[in-house]
């Protein structure tokens, strides 16, 4: 295997940071370009990352991260409530919390591999939601969702003498409000440190160690390694990670529903990794950021947009394709989405970054041996 | 960022292409630097523009999406009319009213829509796009309060006027008002309250009563209020079931209601969850039974035409209370019920009615402040007294923005004329009857706020 340098993965680093943190610039043109959607994919980059670090590298699919997500929104929304307006301590008590349930999960789940752990953390999400949603009402409000009140303790704020006003308080970061733009500077660079460590811990010899485990765990057990602990922590620092995007997403809206733990929003993470490229390092946030965009962007398209959007084609042909076209819009944004998965996974299993990498390959004017090198040692690299 | 690599250097293909799209996108930044370099005194100040934006956040899947569709067939009714085109429906009977038909203070409107899937996170989601993105000056919609609720808080905490749709649960004028919400439709409470004298007549002091209800705010609340009222009665409740939102299948609720000894089910049931509960329950031959002596019937305290019309036969003799129903004879109604029809060929639903409504409150309320302020909007709508909108005189509560009007108890017709008239009104319960006290304890433990302009 040719090990990735450190150069290279300093310019990665560098060139990741540089590209989230311009995104209301390069966004612009897409119609994405207003805070909440970028939120959006920080926060979700966080949580495919992390999600990575499990599946990516030891190949154990998790079915079931969106608990750690909602796990970690209800985790910061208490401390919304009951601490400070502070969004740091919110932070750490999401994945403090989130890293608990990771453990108990994993403790359990892990003794099982292949379909059987996926059953398991899908059982185990599907039992978390279903107590989030109708037996915990009293820590979890319900389908309403946990919400700031007017009369929260919010006892630290009350020590520091922050005045209470007859107005929903917001979140801050010593001051600095973290909703709008603001917010997206914190996911942003909340993502970017997330981003570090995801690579810092695929470099390291732990990293190494969980992708033995993916090519071949018995080998890794013949050999004499215990596999478990490795895999364990794993699944509790992928669940962390988790913690802190459902943390971040409480941060930017003081709101924790129960639907953040469906097994639909875990089916999305899943999506989102195998979609940008499983086992890459960026692979993931592409992903998150494509699916959030569709989400967002293509279901707000309605007829009226299309009308404006085919306006210079003849009116026949203009209202054939905006019904056809209105099928894959608005509502049928799913369908869009759909056809773009099966694409990628039949034609680029390895995902959107195996599209980069061929192009990269298409417009290589390097000798042959010398690309080869190059694309197995991106390959290893991402 | 530009430097030259040779052959032997360790960048990858892909770092090159990132390097260079990273340069790109850093050169081409100062010509988005003049963005959101406006400052205004409230948020979304259409300021000069000749346009003004509202959002329309309804479900388009999930169990609510007929009311979700029908809803925004209103709202681009309104907006229609607001902009003097059409027949102006309403804005013709509409007391007092300060509508010009130019628009709202003689800018444009225009509408965004979004999904809010009946899920609070995508509901806040759509409109925080709304907000943040499209600019919206007024966000409206519903379904199910648990959403609404949602919504309501965001528009709060962003300071944007929420003109809540369908939502019938306590909560949202009660434990979770807020100052920038309004609700015109009636609530659980004022269904319990004008449900009673009917019931009673119809089924005496003695029953025993199961109820099924929704899982979530609504349902409780509907519950709860509808309890407090048959127990009043001297009706026994049996058992509450809570079951799923969007179920689908009932028969596991239903079953055991056959030997629970019951003989009223109440189904505390919206939407698509209703026509299939109600569906259920008629097809496993509940209401064929006998049960302690009497006949078995199924209550339905929330009533629509849109659900009647989807449990078809099944809803014949069925009562239930509603906010408005076509059939009404008002000057208002006649005037909404002509003009829907005209535009869609069919009548509008009670969500219809209550968020074509909203709207031209809205842009009243606009009209009469002079701004889109959203404080002076909230000043202009509290206390704020109109008729000729099709439930008769109504006054918007200033304690709870809550608003205060007759409410129509309903039957399932048991000979329908057409596939539209399934509902009769049995009785008009007066205001005086279904009005509370704003510190009522099915209301209490709320605080509207401060209004937020978002400035």
């Amino acid at each position: 295997m040719t090990r990735p340098t450190a150069m290279g993965d300093w310019i990665l680093f560098i060139c990741f940071s540089v590209v989230v943190l311009a995104m209301p610039f390069w966004l612009a043109p897409f119609g994405a370009d207003y805070p909440d959607l970028m939120q959006k994919f920080a926060i979700f980059g966080i949580f495919a990352i992390g999600f990575n670090l499990l599946f990516g590298l030891t190949g154990y699919l998790s079915f079931g991260h969106a608990v750690f997500l909602g796990v970690g929104s209800y985790a910061a929304v208490w401390s919304f409530k009951l601490l400070t307006m502070n969004i740091v301590p919110a932070m750490i008590f999401g994945i403090i919390v989130s890293g608990v349930f990771a453990f108990l999960i994993g403790f359990i789940s892990l003794r099982r591999s292949g379909i059987y752990f996926s059953i398991l953390t899908l059982a185990f999400a599907q039992m978390s939601y279903n107590l989030a949603y109708s037996v915990l009402t009293p820590i979890t409000n319900g389908e309403t969702g946990l919400q700031l009140t007017l009369q929260d303790a919010r006892s630290l704020d009350a020590m520091a003498g922050i005045e209470v006003t007859r107005s929903l308080p917001s979140t801050t970061l010593f001051g600095i409000k973290t909703s709008g733009l603001p917010g997206f500077y914190i996911c942003a660079v909340v993502l970017i440190i997330a981003f570090f460590i995801a690579m810092r811990i695929t470099r390291s010899p732990f990293g190494t160690m969980l992708r033995a485990i993916k090519s071949n765990q018995t080998r890794m057990s013949y050999t004499g390694f215990n596999t478990r602990p490795y895999l364990l922590w794993a699944f509790v620092i992928s669940g962390m990670y988790a913690g802190l995007a459902g943390s971040l997403m409480a941060v930017t809206d003081p709101l924790a529903g129960a639907e953040r733990m469906q097994w639909t929003a875990s089916g999305e993470v899943v999506l989102m990794t195998i979609l940008g490229g499983a086992g890459t390092l960026i692979g993931p946030f592409i992903g998150a950021v494509f699916i959030k965009y569709f989400e967002n962007i293509f279901s707000s398209f309605n007829e009226q947009i299309l009308h404006r959007f085919f306006d210079a084609l003849p009116d026949g042909l203009e209202n054939v394709l905006v019904s056809v076209t209105s099928l894959f819009v608005g509502e049928g944004w799913h369908l869009t989405l759909g056809l773009m998965f099966m694409i990628v996974v039949i034609f680029l299993p390895g995902g959107i970054m195996e599209g980069v990498r061929r192009i990269g390959k298409l417009f290589s004017r390097k000798p042959e041996k010398v690309v080869a090198k190059a694309v197995e040692a991106s390959g290893a690299q991402s | 960022m530009s430097k030259k690599t040779g052959p032997t250097s360790d960048w990858s293909r892909r770092d090159v292409l990132k390097a260079s799209a990273a340069t790109a996108a850093i050169s081409g930044a100062p010509m988005f630097f003049s963005r959101n370099a406006y400052g205004a005194d409230f948020l979304n100040n259409p300021g000069d523009a000749s346009t003004v934006t509202l959002g329309f956040n309804v479900p388009q899947s999930g169990a609510y999406a007929d009311e979700g569709a029908d809803e925004l067939r209103a709202y681009k009714l309104a907006v229609k009319h607001l902009n003097g085109e059409g027949d102006g429906g309403m804005m013709n009977t509409m007391q007092p009213s300060e509508l010009k038909g130019n628009g709202i203070l003689g800018k444009k409107v225009e509408y965004v829509t979004g999904d809010t899937q009946t899920k609070s996170d995508a509901a806040r989601a759509s409109a925080k796009r709304m907000i943040e993105k499209d600019k919206a000056v007024m966000i409206t919609g519903g379904s199910s309060s648990g959403v609404a609720i949602a919504v309501q808080g965001l528009c709060q905490e962003a300071g944007i006027i929420f003109m809540a749709g369908l939502t019938h649960s306590n909560d949202t004028t009660g434990k979770d008002k807020k100052a920038n919400g309004f609700r015109h439709f009636f609530n659980a409470y004022m269904s319990g309250a004008a449900l009673g004298p009917v019931l009673e007549k119809a089924y005496g002091n003695e029953r025993n009563a199961y109820h099924l209800t929704a899982d979530y705010t609504w349902g409780y609340t509907t519950h709860d209020s509808v309890k407090n009222t048959t127990e009043g009665l001297g009706w026994n409740t049996a058992q509450n079931v809570l079951t799923p939102v969007g179920a689908g299948d009932f028969s596991q609720y239903i079953t055991p209601v056959l030997n629970s000894g019951a003989d009223t089910l109440i189904l505390n049931h919206y939407g698509k969850d209703m026509i299939n509960s109600l569906t259920q329950a008629v097809q496993f031959g509940l209401r064929d039974k006998q049960v302690n002596g009497k006949d078995f019937v199924v209550i339905v305290p929330l009533y629509s035409r849109l659900m009647a019309q989807g449990a078809g036969d099944a809803v014949k003799g069925i009562y239930g209370s509603t906010n408005w129903h076509w059939s009404l004879q008002d000057e208002g109604s006649q005037a909404f019920v002509k003009s829907f029809g005209q535009e869609y060929g069919f009548p509008p639903s009670q969500a219809a009615h209550t968020c074509y409504v909203q709207t031209l409150l809205y842009a009243d309320a606009c009209e009469r402040a002079g701004t889109f302020e959203p404080c002076e909007v909230v000043k202009s709508l509290e206390g704020h007294k109109f008729d000729g909108m099709g439930n008769g005189p109504t006054e918007y509560r200033a304690e709870d923005h809550q608003c205060f009007k007759d409410v129509l108890v309903v039957r399932g017709a048991e000979n329908p004329t057409s596939q539209f008239d399934l509902l009769e009104v049995v009785e008009v319960t007066p205001r005086a009857q279904v009005e509370y006290a704003p510190d009522h304890e099915m209301f209490a433990g709320g605080d509207l706020g401060t209004c937020n302009n978002g400035a």
